[in-house]
């Protein structure tokens, strides 16, 4: 690794656990948010560690960011219409009015979703989930639900692998998706067969740990390392974090 | 009665709602001896497997294994880990995130420091001409890898006894040969289910073959 590397995404290659308790504090604390300025300020304190966090494709990033947080459309649909009626209103629409506080509401809980989730992708792209997993372990996250999620990440991909080699199959042989009843039959059955495979799966899996001696326990790398540069992190974070409770109290909506 | 490593008797075992699939079946494999087992597709090879590994419960019949008969779970618990069950299709076995964590699983499981797990999981991989492979993601692997390193999941705890279901499935004959190296080179007793007789013929000394429920030789 050469110097400018390991300069350039500082959060890479930092301690997972470390990450993983920077997720949880910065994730609640911004959902105690309760000023849009803080929201803002939140947001970019996420884009700054979402830039930190390694080479990005930022068109992805962007794709991925609004998608998870496609039910903000909802958010906008109902919220400014709907709150605290008569409220100030700020537009007519017909019978329906717009009233600042739907507004305001909307907007600040667009900016904290969008800022808890961009701080979440940072962190997720900064490690591999596998080692974010053992972190919060070695943080005292129950084993059950760990290994859970191992074996989750492991077998979504599985499934997905899965479901494009059906569709591959179904594709050679002249499916072509129409309206009509013969394609919901497909797509039906495609769906049925993912979830018995699934089922079946799990089954053998079990055999597979059984087979080696599997009692209950899952063990996973235990070998972190907590560097000097790892506290640059906690200072930034930290400083992050301080900034955005300051505005916060400082300025009340 | 001789030390038989395995021995079946009166086998009858199948799925529910149909008819079974071992019907009667008796087998024994005595120390020091490695077997092979043909039949065609759905004739219940992988099945026979399953009641020998406690998999599969037998609707009757007997089940020893080391000279004790094991029925429930709990007497199956100790011995499967001395016996390298390889599975027919390499992504039931494989469950880690990475191909290092899954060899080092097994050995964990038995007991192992880390730091020795990790030692036997590289060991496992050099024998398998796998050098490097430890950090690699276990879907990212071609099917032939994927199948070796599952040999892999199951030397990695030293067995006394090899099961291998169709452990040639999805390799080239560069990766045949090497399989062929390293069983022959660890000289353990068991069972190989292979649709591909030459490689048995090179494998085995005796082969058996599964029709209607039953063994007989072949
Ligand atoms: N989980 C299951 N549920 C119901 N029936 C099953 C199940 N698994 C296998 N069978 C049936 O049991 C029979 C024996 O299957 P088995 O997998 O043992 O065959 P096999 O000899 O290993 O075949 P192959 O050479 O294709 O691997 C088949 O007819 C199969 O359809
Ligand atoms: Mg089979």
């Amino acid at each position: 690794m050469t110097l400018a590397e390991r300069t350039k995404e500082p959060l890479r290659r930092a301690d997972p656990r470390l990450l993983v308790l920077v997720l949880v504090l910065w994730s609640f604390l911004l959902a105690f948010l309760e000023t849009k300025d803080a929201a803002l300020a939140g947001l970019l304190g996420s884009s700054l560690l979402y830039l930190l966090s390694g080479p990005k494709n930022v068109f992805w990033g962007l794709k991925n960011l609004l998608t998870i947080n496609l039910f903000l459309v909802f958010v906008w649909l109902i919220l400014p219409f709907s709150f605290s009626y008569p409220g100030s209103i700020v537009y007519r629409l017909g019978p329906l009015a717009v009233t600042r506080e739907g507004l305001d509401l909307s907007i600040l809980l667009s900016l904290k979703a969008l800022a808890i989730t961009l701080g979440a992708m940072a962190i997720t792209g900064a490690s591999s989930v596998f080692d974010l997993l053992a972190g919060a372990r070695r943080l005292g996250a129950p084993e059950k639900l760990v290994a859970l999620l191992l074996l989750m990440t492991r077998y979504t991909q599985v499934i997905g692998e899965q479901y494009h080699r059906l569709r591959q199959a179904m594709r050679v042989r002249g499916f072509n998706p129409k309206t009509n009843f013969h394609t919901l039959r497909s797509y039906a059955n495609l769906a049925g067969l993912l979830l018995v495979r699934g089922i079946d799966r799990a089954e053998r899996v079990q055999a597979a740990m059984l087979c080696r001696g599997y009692t209950g326990r899952f063990w996973i790398r235990t070998d972190f390392k907590f560097q000097p540069r790892d506290f640059l992190i906690i200072f930034l974070v930290l400083c992050l974090s301080c900034l955005v409770t300051v505005i916060d109290a400082r300025l009340p909506s | 009665m001789p030390d038989f490593l395995l021995n079946l008797t009166d086998i009858v075992a199948g799925y529910p709602g149909r008819p079974p699939v071992l019907d009667g079946l008796s087998f024994a494999l005595g120390p020091a001896e490695l077997v092979g087992l043909v039949g065609p597709n759905g004739c219940g090879k992988t099945t026979l497997l399953g009641v020998i590994m406690g998999l599969i419960k037998p609707q009757s019949g007997v089940v020893r294994i080391f000279g004790e008969v094991r029925s429930e779970e709990k007497s199956f618990r100790p011995v499967r880990p001395q016996i390298g069950f390889v599975f027919q299709d390499a992504n039931d076995q494989l469950f880690c995130p990475t191909v290092a964590d899954d060899l080092a699983f097994g050995p964990l499981n038995l007991g192992a420091s880390r730091k020795e797990a990790d030692a036997v999981a590289q060991e496992v991989l050099k024998t398998l001409g796998l050098d490097g492979f430890g950090p690699r993601i276990a879907y990212d692997l071609s099917g032939g890898e994927k199948k070796l390193v599952a040999l892999g999941t199951a030397l990695a705890l030293k067995p006394k006894l090899l099961i291998l279901d169709e452990p040639t499935n999805f390799l080239d004959v560069e990766a045949v040969a090497r399989l062929e190296a390293v069983l022959k080179k660890l000289n353990l007793p068991g069972v190989i289910v292979s649709h591909d007789l030459p490689f048995l013929d090179r494998m085995v000394t005796k082969r058996y073959r599964l029709t209607k429920g039953r063994l007989r030789p072949d």
